[in-house]
């Protein structure tokens, strides 16, 4: 069921936006994979088994969008995710990503939740820092021809409300997906927009860790 | 005159798979992106040793950001390309200045050798337009199976006063090369054709 056919990986270096150059630039980075959609052309009630056979590509695409953004873990502040399903396919097998991607990059963050309760979509126990990786992966997914682009959100990945890091990465793959194709997408950054100047909740202050302050 | 750098971007493409066919290895392409100033937009300068001076320093840069984005050895890249789209308040000489003169002798070390021209493209654009960097073999031109192409494209960029420039690196040819031409084994990689 799972057939990759490509993978794409972007990296850039954010130095400035016609402001003071900073000292470390951001750096933001986005993976897609590009897969056969096993469902394509048909109505299929069932799509769930893809569900967890999606599990270990989400980890290995982490892993990779790690290491081509060559920073330490620790310096990874935001992730996001999303998918664009080909033309023969529907909406709702994008959303087939949404607890293998999740989970990917928390599991790579340190996260230490309840693998069983995320799958569930129950929310768990949480006291003091229970684990890194405690926000909300948020993410967007659309039907899309060869080339589309998706911005991909990006927040903090242990308080959804850290203001100066709101930001999105626009990822595109040329030539994908084909109408049977689905991309899934991964995307993290190390953090502060590069002027981010808007106030709000800063990523130091974070106490109630709840995922979301 | 060193290249003021708003933004670097550097992607790889890699292809497992193409028409239900596997590809063994896979095909991978690297596009290294700089988003520059144009120290001359707005206006007409004869002169443009700035832009020269810049390509000079960006061919090293982005040539050696393609190869380590690939994880190879510079002697395993097999094509390359260059390209660049001149913002609104620029001038398409000024893509020339930037690619031709001086970019190619660094990137031919940052692919160690390099006998064949490098195939470029050029264009003036807005803000995420693509352009197609063409892509030959490094050392023989004629190389049939390496006749290739990669996108490239900044979502912001180029803003009128700014200028993208990419360079474009593989360790491979097209996914399924079946149309004959020299092969990469038959070079000899002396004249740059063959």
């Amino acid at each position: 069921m799972i057939d990759i056919r490509r993978v794409f990986t972007h990296v850039e270096h954010i130095h400035h936006e016609f402001g003071p150059r900073a000292a470390t630039p951001l750096v933001r980075g986005a993976i897609g994979v590009v897969m056969t959609n096993p469902f394509a052309g048909r109505y299929e009630p069932d799509i769930l088994p893809m569900m967890a056979l999606l599990d270990p590509v989400g980890v290995d695409m982490a892993h990779r969008l790690h290491a081509a953004m060559d920073v330490p873990l620790e310096a990874i502040a935001t992730y996001g995710k999303g998918a664009i399903v080909g033309a023969a396919g529907e909406l709702e097998h994008g959303a087939l990503w949404h607890v293998p991607g999740g989970y990917a990059m928390r599991e790579l963050l340190g996260w230490k939740g309840d693998r069983a309760a995320y799958t569930a979509g129950k929310a768990e126990d949480k006291s003091g820092q229970p684990g890194n990786a405690l926000s909300i992966v948020p993410s967007t997914k659309k039907v899309g021809p060869p080339g589309a682009t998706l911005d991909v959100p990006l927040t903090n990945i242990n308080a959804s409300y850290v203001r100066g890091q709101f930001d999105a990465i626009e990822v595109r793959v040329p030539g994908a997906p084909a109408a049977d194709e689905i991309v899934f997408i991964l995307a993290m950054s190390t953090g502060y927009r590069i002027h981010a100047r808007v106030g709000g909740l800063l990523a130091e202050n974070i106490a109630k860790w709840d995922g979301l302050r | 005159m060193t290249a003021n750098i708003r933004k670097l971007v550097i992607q790889v493409d890699e292809t497992r798979k193409e028409m239900g066919q596997d590809v063994t290895p896979p095909t991978r392409r690297a596009v290294a992106i700089a988003v520059i100033e144009n120290p001359y937009a707005g206006r007409y300068s004869e002169n443009l040793d700035q832009l020269i001076a810049i390509g000079e320093e960006l061919g090293a840069l982005l040539g050696q950001k393609a190869v380590a984005a690939l994880g190879i050895a510079p002697a395993d890249a097999q094509s390359y390309g260059k390209a660049a789209i001149v913002g609104e308040a620029g001038e398409l000489e000024h893509a020339a200045a930037i690619l031709h003169p001086k970019l190619g002798a660094p990137l031919r070390v940052a692919v160690e050798k390099g006998a064949a021209l490098v195939p470029s493209a050029k264009k003036r654009g807005t803000l995420g337009t693509a352009i197609d960097v063409p892509l030959g073999h490094k050392d023989a031109a004629f190389v049939r199976s390496h006749f290739d192409a990669i996108e490239a494209r900044v979502s912001d960029a180029p803003r009128a006063n700014e200028i993208v420039v990419a360079v474009a690196v593989t360790d491979s040819g097209r996914p399924l090369p079946r149309i004959g031409g020299l092969q990469h084994a038959e070079v000899k990689g002396e004249d740059g054709l063959r």
